[in-house]
């Protein structure tokens, strides 16, 4: 994948890309770098190879969390009000993240997804607005308010981000390989 | 729902009983074949609107209905889940102003100009392309039936009728290119194990799919029962992920991203699991069936002959066969099937069945041509071994038997405990 990050503009301002294989019915054609940088939103979720450049913090993120509106529907600390909860919940055996709650920011094996979430789908109604920098400051300010960093004034950007290690990392299942007219699960009758 | 617009809803389906009954009545004393002749004060006027796109009689009431939990519209104008008459339906097909409609978190629809929407396809791939909606409708076709099944159609004991139960399932005629031709076109690189699909609209709802579910049936289309996609559902092109939950039929499509693995996005994350079978059981659908006739809030005027109607399904293939049992699930016959069963299609069946007037209960089950077969909420519990003080949860996607109690005074019921 990062050899085709680079390679992609090059081979494109060659024409070479059509060459690779050939088309059968020879429709569509190709984009430009450009279009597909602008439409290319997709961050993988353990390396993070997508993220574009940028930094932020917990204490940054802490004001654009009021001054955004999120806290208008999760609450000013993340509670949950008319949106969901993103704060994870005290509970009497804390050593099972899964016993938090469905709560994005501390259930994701990997910081990346909390931004892409955030990146796509907040906030409602001004979905797309956020600058990378005010994404990474909320993404930490949620990792901060969940205890999975500590430092507010710790800076978040694309290098270190995915290396956030959250409690989930290597605690979630794997979605089995989906195959054409085979059962959904081995043995299971239903 | 809220309980005031059930009980308004049931009000309005009780006044409408009424006027049936009237209207039966009514025709009882005429005597008469027609029951109606019509005058020139029942006659439809033609009008340029008419003439251009018909409509259905006003004495055909049947609607959707906000479900889930919120309203839709809510006071922003957003639709979340809408649930599909099923019990009102004839046949396989759901009537596209009918469909069910599941959203992410409440949605907006996007109002999009098919001249100016383009299905980009990039990632690990030879060739990236850019198609305008012109250029697929040159590519190759296919034209089939798939039902389309939120992964939130889970039964309750509140549910009153099966639209409540059941009615986040529809089925369409679908039409548009296989997802294989576009990526054969484009040239898939080794390695590029998955797929990120993914629409236009305000949260750019993405959804990862497996590579070998995406070459093996996988439809971009651009045709639902006849006519365009309508724009609830994705118009103009939507992905049809074939027995797979609803979510991964990603509407407004516009980028398909080949990738390595699963990219968790968005709308990925709510499958996120911890347990592996709870995750193997939430991605595709399972063998499922539910009787639409008699079904809950519907009334059986008296004893005597009533063909048992309903609709069955398996994101697994085709349905090979559906059993009905009108003891409870003590003991089962063959329903008959109508049609040929089209895979991950939704099937009609029915079975002949006199009422004695007793007290009794219906279930249907299905069975699909892989061998998986619907259970009841007491099978899950039992082979997950749930504690059996507590009400059976099923994991995964719900395909449990729906069993319906018809008391002696022909009240039908849901019965899930």
């Amino acid at each position: 994948m990062p050899l085709l990050k680079f390679l992609l503009p090059l081979l494109m301002l060659l024409g070479v890309s059509a060459q690779a294989q050939s088309p059968t019915y020879g429709l569509g054609r190709a984009p430009t770098a450009e279009e597909i940088a602008a439409w290319d939103i997709a961050i993988s979720p353990i390396t993070g190879e997508e993220l574009p450049a940028g930094s932020g913090t917990a204490n940054l993120g802490s004001e654009l969390f009021l001054s955004k509106g999120c806290a208008g529907c999760h609450g000013t600390d993340g509670e949950g009000r008319m949106a969901p909860r993103l704060m994870k919940r005290d509970i009497a055996q804390p050593d099972d993240p899964w016993q938090w709650g469905r709560i994005l920011p501390i259930r994701s094996p990997y910081a990346p997804v909390v931004w892409d979430y955030i990146n796509r789908g907040m906030p409602l109604g001004a979905e797309g607005t956020l600058t990378p920098d005010e994404v990474y400051s909320l993404t930490a300010f949620l990792l901060w308010v969940n205890g999975v960093i500590d430092d507010d004034q710790m800076e978040l950007n694309e290098e270190n981000l995915p290396k956030i290690q959250m409690p989930n990392r290597d605690n979630w299942a794997e979605l089995p390989e989906w195959l054409p007219g085979q059962p959904r699960l081995k043995g299971y009758p239903y | 729902m809220g309980s005031d617009s059930r009980k308004s809803d049931r009000r309005e389906f009780l006044k409408q009983g009424a006027a049936l009954a009237g209207a039966a009545a009514l025709g009882a004393t005429a005597k008469s074949a027609s029951g109606q002749l019509p005058g020139p004060e029942s006659q439809l006027r033609g009008t340029p609107e008419l003439v251009a796109y018909g409509k259905r009689s006003r004495f055909v009431t049947s609607k959707r209905i906000p479900h889930g939990g919120r309203p839709s519209p809510d006071s922003f104008g957003l639709d979340f889940h809408i649930a599909t008459p099923l019990q009102d339906h004839f046949g396989v097909i759901t009537p596209t102003s009918l469909h069910y409609v599941g959203t992410t978190r409440g949605s907006f629809v996007p109002d999009i100009d098919p001249a100016k929407h383009r299905l980009m396809i990039h990632g690990m791939v030879d060739n990236p392309l850019v198609f305008t909606l012109d250029e697929l409708k040159r590519l190759p076709s296919v034209t089939r039936l798939h039902f389309i099944e939120c992964a939130g159609n889970r039964a309750n004991r509140r549910h009153v009728t099966v639209q409540e139960t059941h009615g986040m399932t529809s089925c369409a005629e679908w039409t548009g290119v296989l997802l294989s031709t576009l990526l054969e076109e484009a040239g898939v690189q080794d390695g590029g194990n998955w797929i990120v699909a993914e629409g236009v609209e305000e949260v750019k709802g993405a959804s990862s799919i497996p590579m070998t579910k995406a070459m093996a049936d996988c439809i971009v289309c651009y045709g639902m029962n006849g006519e365009p996609v309508r724009p609830q559902q994705g118009f103009p092109l939507r992905l049809i992920v074939p027995g797979g939950e609803g979510i991964l039929h990603v509407k407004w499509l516009r980028r398909i991203k080949v990738v390595d693995q699963f990219y968790m996005t968005y709308n990925d994350y709510g499958h996120l699991r911890q347990d592996p079978a709870d995750a193997a059981l939430s991605l595709q659908i399972g063998p499922k069936s539910v009787i639409t006739y008699p079904s809950g809030g519907q009334h059986l005027p008296g004893p005597g002959f009533y063909e048992v109607r309903g609709l069955a399904w398996s994101g697994g293939g085709k349905v090979a066969r559906v059993e009905v049992s009108t003891d409870g699930g003590q003991s089962w016959f063959d329903a008959d099937l109508r049609g040929e069963p089209q895979p991950m299609a939704h099937t009609a069946f029915s079975f002949n069945w006199t009422w004695d007037g007793q007290p009794c209960e219906l279930q249907s089950r299905c069975i699909d041509e892989i061998g998986q077969i619907q259970p009841s909420r007491q099978q899950v519990a039992e082979f997950w071994d749930q504690p059996a003080d507590q009400p059976p949860r099923v994991k995964g996607q719900d395909n449990s038997i729906q069993p319906w109690r018809i008391d002696s005074d022909g009240g039908v019921h849901n019965a899930i405990a």
